[in-house]
């Protein structure tokens, strides 16, 4: 279902918008990632971190929508990976997700949130772009070597 | 992801395999649910042979843990948790949440 386009400095893919193809998407950052030298720790966050951003789109931007395209790139350079997810969904608002309380006790745990919060302490940064005017969402993580 | 149940006297032993993420996570949450229907509250979930766990699964194992502790009548408890999955379940502030033990003899002997 994924479209590979290769070349030396970056590689994408495009994959169908549903939960079925998580698998693939860890995959194919963690072999990017694994190639460009991050150890087996960073490699297995890379693609939690990708994992939940991925899931989130699936989940929220294209909510309804079965026909919905992910299109994921990765760039290793020297000393950091780049991942860029672009949906062509609805828009969200990373900043209006309050960040879960991952001390409260068990009654007042909260679902939400987690996944955006994984990535924050996973990935070194995270970014979100919104263009409506374009209908294109781009999310932009980066993970530095240690 | 497979999932199979082994009932023990006070307990019942839930062993997940491979990768938990959002596709597999409802599979995950129905086992935890039938045991929990069944009026089991005593579990342990061996996680020995699990690869991968996302926030997903997390959710599953944190609605199991509410139904569980409901009127202490019962609790959650994990095993032979693998390290990476201990660090994400750490940075999540679930450690907290979920009494963890080295193997599943341990854990099944805790109730």
């Amino acid at each position: 279902m994924a479209e590979w386009l290769l070349n030396d400095l970056m590689q994408s893919a495009r994959f169908a918008a549903q939960f079925e193809f998580l698998d693939e998407i860890r995959n194919f950052v963690g072999d990017i990632a694994r190639r460009g030298g991050f150890s087996d720790k960073a490699v297995y966050n890379i693609q939690l971190a990708t994992d939940e951003a991925a899931s989130n789109i699936i989940e929220h931007a294209y909510k309804g929508v079965s026909n919905g395209v992910l299109e994921l790139s990765c760039d290793v350079s020297n000393d950091a990976i780049t991942i860029v997810l672009v949906d062509h969904g609805k828009p969200f608002d990373p900043s209006q997700i309050p960040a879960p309380d991952v001390k409260a006790d068990l009654s007042k745990r909260k679902i939400g949130g987690l996944g955006l919060f994984l990535m924050r302490k996973l990935m070194d940064e995270v970014r979100y772009e919104a263009h409506p005017e374009q209908n294109r969402n781009v999310l932009t993580m980066i993970k530095y070597k240690e | 992801m497979e999932i199979t149940t082994q009932e023990f006297k006070h307990c019942d032993l839930i062993k997940v395999k491979g990768r938990v993420d959002s596709a597999t996570a409802p599979k995950l949450a129905q086992a935890l649910e039938s045991a929990t229907k069944n009026g089991k509250y005593k579990l342990v979930i061996d996680m020995e042979g699990l690869e991968y766990m996302s926030s997903a699964g997390f959710r599953a194992l944190l609605a199991a843990q509410r139904t569980c502790r409901r009127y202490n009548r019962g609790e959650v408890v994990l095993a032979a948790v693998p390290q990476r999955i201990r660090e994400a379940l750490e940075l999540a502030g679930f450690t907290e949440l979920f009494k963890t033990f080295d193997d599943v003899v341990s854990a099944v002997g805790y109730f």
